[in-house]
């Protein structure tokens, strides 16, 4: 496709709904910025309700912001109605034309634009190829499975070579492995196009999957934007460390700082961490520890009593508590280790490089 | 906030805008609606409120004054009262048979024509029959039974003519209920130990209550509205409706007939606005879920049988009531000689009382009149399902509102109206007295029943189809004719075939607007039958009855051959 990609440009937009029940005006999303590099593939990811879909829905016009202007490229297009603008989006529901088969489904678009017949023709089975549905041309597109009827939808969006292209959680209703397979499908063929896409969903994994860029929204506004990498080792907020992937919080006060380290005490124990150069003792600070990055042991670090132990396969499952503090953690490959029993009592212990620090 | 809310609006206003085909549609809707549903009720106010000098209640005084207006209302209201009641009732006891008792095919089938029949037949049917069995000649009675002076005429003729009538309706209501509910309900109390009649009480009733007092409100409404049948078997057992016809045709005092129109009106928007705002909500409340697996039908016989064997009878007995106006028309003399059949009725409708302009007027008109309403129908859904803009409520509510504005109160407000064109300024003067306002009155008369069965049609489609149209670049003119039409191919075809059934049968407006130059089949028949030429009645009757029940089977040939959704249902 020999079309200049183009990024997006969100320049301060808000969006504000009437709560149907109070009457009261509410931000579902609030002074958010944003650009988007051509080519990239970026997911838009948060709890239901904190302004995904919203925005997304404004970027394919379906919804007008209330504040701010929208661009793609260099244009600005918040007074585009939806077929005008130069997206395309993929449905959650799929959205499928009903009483077209799948080859019309996806010419449907061409046709709109006026292509000669052969033209749509050659377009179309190049698409279908493309997605893996070669042959398919003449089902109906209720006798697709439900990953197909997903194919034939990226299909038609693809097909007329949008500058961007919209996700709208288009998995959920596929089943976890389809899941999984179709996510890098998914990938394989943006990566293959070319083309700039924005993605929603809630699903964490998903986000880790595809995206060269994170956004994670909470409440209409972006609580952290970053790399895969950057957003799971350095989240700026309890929010974002919990919702990508699992987190535990252990709480304590800063004692010192020994070079790029940090000492806090934590229930009257010292524990040493990675720290930023501007954290102060005296303050209060959260770790970050992921199950992954713990372990257990007969002595050192945190002393704690197992509440939880249970074998998973791959690891040893693990809920200790430290002081009042819950604390999961997963110890990989546990074969050849001690396991520790329920009502034992032990240490937790892990590097301080593999912990992040938030301030409380 | 205010300051800031306005650029969203703005945008939508603007994208709006960019869409001429859309915005000249909403302008003719709200044209359309404004002039011929809430003006012609608007000048029914202004006429009973603004005599010659001024504002006054002169008029209200005058007709509550008169003893003959107080009896009609305390006459609708009470056959009202008792039509709702007898109806649900019956329409409950159908449903309930239906729903939860093992039926064999023929039951089955009775049950199925007795709920298409109400749809299907001219208003006057039932009594036409009622007379031709029960009246003082009538066959059962006089002819079986040997009563010589049984009346049918008044109270009762009305309300044994109307529950038949209206029962169907509140039948296939309660059905639909009755399936929604969970069976598992029903099994748990079963479970815990109640009997039959305590799970009916317990359980299903309450359930159902809501949806009853809808059943009976509807009916209420339909039985206040109706104007063919106390005109037929009323005798002098006046109603509001008829009331009102007659103070315009015979005591030519159109300023009262206003007034009591919007007595009328009153009553039924008082009715509609508990049904629809109170009654339609807990209903939906109450029974949301879906039924989670088939219901275990009842096998007892000592249940079974006494029910079946009752629904059955009166089955028949509704059907042998259709049948009769057929057969009537046969009779070589009504009342007193039956045999041998004779065709000389037919001869005399086509020959001597035009009978084949009645049919040609009557069938042209209603051929303009329903695909008009039919599209209409269809667009205001589309608008009020899928679209968002400013008017959309006006849109919908004035549709709505058509739904229970009885017919004679429309006819009275296009009288007051039109007839002096719009305001009395000479304004489409010119469509009074012509076919035009005979049609306009016939799309404004279906326009509810067509919107209300489109917007259900369209609510079952998810809403990002059309949206991933749109997204492809199709405009709301493309987007309606290439995907929603399609997807609502069935609804619009039987909007297509109701309301053209509708028009051919329609008479409470239609009668005080026709004018001689149009012989309209339904008109003739009540002129028939006023005048006691019941076996021409029939014969009017009969040929009406065979052209609505052809259109329905058209329609449903086609639906099995054309309808596109049949092919998307089956999953």
């Amino acid at each position: 496709m020999g079309k200049v990609k183009k990024g997006v440009r969100l320049d301060h937009i808000s969006k504000i709904y009437q709560d149907p029940k109070t009457g009261k005006d509410f931000y579902a999303v609030k002074d958010t910025s944003l650009e988007i590099e051509p080519g990239s593939f970026v997911t838009l990811l948060g709890p239901s309700g904190c302004g995904k879909t919203t925005t997304l829905r404004m970027i394919a016009g379906f919804e007008s912001p209330d504040e701010g202007e929208i661009y793609i490229g260099d244009e600005a297009i918040n007074e585009l109605t939806p077929n005008k603008r130069d997206t395309a989006m993929v449905f959650q529901s799929y959205a499928l034309l009903p009483h077209y088969n799948v080859f019309d489904n996806v010419a449907y678009g061409l046709k709109l634009r006026k292509m000669s017949k052969d033209e749509i023709r050659k377009r179309v089975l190049g698409m279908l190829k493309l997605v893996g549905l070669e042959g398919m041309e003449g089902r109906m597109t209720n006798q697709l499975s439900g990953g197909q009827q997903q194919r034939v939808a990226l299909a038609r969006a693809l097909v007329i070579e949008p500058s961007v292209l919209l996700f709208d959680e288009p998995l959920s209703n596929l089943d976890a492995k389809l899941r999984v397979s179709m996510r890098t499908e998914i990938r394989r063929i943006q990566q293959e196009v070319g083309i700039t896409a924005i993605y929603v969903t809630h699903d964490q994994s998903e986000a880790m999957a595809l995206s060269d860029k994170i956004i994670i929204m909470e409440k209409g506004v972006v609580a952290q934007m970053g790399n895969p990498q950057e957003i799971y080792y350095h989240p700026k907020s309890e929010f974002v460390a919990d919702f990508i992937g699992e987190a535990n919080f252990l709480r304590g006060t800063m004692t010192g700082r020994d070079g790029n380290y940090v000492t806090l005490n934590i229930e009257g124990n010292s524990v040493k961490a990675v720290g930023d150069p501007g954290m102060e003792a005296g303050k209060n600070y959260t770790i970050v520890l992921r199950p992954e990055a713990a372990s257990l042991a007969d002595q050192g670090g945190l002393p704690c009593t197992v509440v939880l132990s249970c074998f998973m396969g791959s690891y040893q499952n693990y809920h200790v508590m430290v002081g009042d503090t819950l604390v999961k953690l997963e110890e990989h490959n546990p074969k050849n280790k001690r396991i520790y029993n329920v009502g034992e009592k032990c240490c937790l212990v892990f590097e301080p490089d593999s912990v992040h620090v938030l301030e409380s | 906030m205010a300051a800031r809310t306005r650029q969203g609006a703005d945008l939508d206003r603007k994208k709006l805008m960019a869409d001429p085909i859309m915005v000249t549609t909403i302008c003719v809707l709200i044209a359309f609606l404004t002039l011929f549903i809430l003006y012609p009720l608007a000048i029914l106010l202004v006429d009973s409120f603004v005599g010659d000098g001024g504002f006054s209640f002169s008029v209200f005084q005058r007709i509550f004054s008169m003893p003959n207006f107080i009896r009609a209302i305390t006459n609708t209201l009470k056959v009202g009262f008792v039509v709702g009641l007898l109806s649900t009732f019956v329409g409950l006891l159908f449903a309930y048979v239906e729903v939860y008792v093992r039926l064999n095919k023929f039951v089955g089938g009775l049950f199925q024509v007795v709920s298409m029949l109400p749809v299907v037949s001219p208003p006057f049917v039932l009594s036409l029959s009622m007379i031709m069995l029960f009246g003082k000649a009538g066959i059962i009675t006089r002819h079986i039974l040997g009563i010589y002076d049984n009346s049918v005429y008044g109270y009762w003729g009305i309300v044994i003519v109307q529950t038949l009538t209206f029962f169907p309706v509140c039948y296939m209501m309660l059905k639909g209920l009755l399936k929604n509910i969970d069976p598992s309900l029903e099994e748990a109390a079963r479970d815990m130990g109640a009997s039959r009649w305590r799970v009916f009480g317990d359980v299903t009733l309450p359930l159902l209550l809501p949806g009853l007092g809808n059943a009976f409100l509807v009916t209420f409404i339909e039985s206040i509205a109706d104007f063919a049948n106390p005109m037929l078997i009323g005798g002098s057992y006046d109603t509001l409706a008829t009331t009102i016809y007659l103070q315009i045709t015979g005591a030519y005092d159109k300023a009262g007939a206003a007034a009591m129109a919007v007595v009328l009106l009153c009553i039924t928007l008082l009715m509609f606005a508990v049904q629809k705002y109170y009654l339609e909500a807990k209903t939906a409340a109450t029974l949301t879920g879906k039924a989670s697996r088939a219901r275990m039908l009842m096998e007892d016989k000592s249940v079974k049988i006494p029910l079946t064997v009752l629904c059955t009878l009166a089955a028949i007995f509704v059907i042998l009531m259709y049948i009769c106006v057929p057969i009537g028309s046969f009779f070589p003399t009504w009342g007193r000689k039956f045999f041998p059949l004779t065709g000389k009725w037919y001869e005399l409708v086509f020959t001597r009382y035009k009978g084949f302009k009645a049919f040609k007027d009557s069938f042209v008109l209603s051929l303009i009149a329903s695909p008009i309403t039919a599209l209409l129908s269809m667009i205001i859904s589309y608008l009020v399902v899928k679209r968002n803009f400013h008017g959309k409520g006006f849109i919908e509510a004035v549709s709505m509102l058509a739904m229970a504005v009885p017919g004679t109160v429309l006819g009275v407000g296009y009288i007051r109206g039109f007839s002096g064109g719009v305001f009395n300024t000479g304004f489409l003067q010119g469509i009074y007295g012509t076919g035009l306002i005979l049609i306009i009155v016939f799309i404004v008369r279906s326009l509810p029943t067509g919107t209300r069965s489109g917007i259900s049609a369209l609510r079952q489609i998810d809403k990002s189809i059309e949206e991933s149209a749109y997204d492809m670049g199709a405009d709301s003119f493309k987007v309606f004719m290439t995907v929603t039409l399609p997807l609502i191919k069935d609804s619009f075809l039987s909007g297509l075939v109701t309301s053209f059934v509708r028009s051919i049968t329609a008479i409470s407006a239609i009668i005080l607007l026709v004018t001689p130059q149009f012989l309209l089949i339904t008109v003739q028949i009540n002129e028939f039958a006023e005048k006691g030429s019941y076996s021409l009645a029939c014969a009017f009757a009969t040929i009406l009855i065979i052209i609505t029940y052809g259109a329905v089977l058209l329609m449903n040939l086609f639906t099995k051959y054309f309808g596109t959704s049949r092919k998307i249902k089956e999953d």
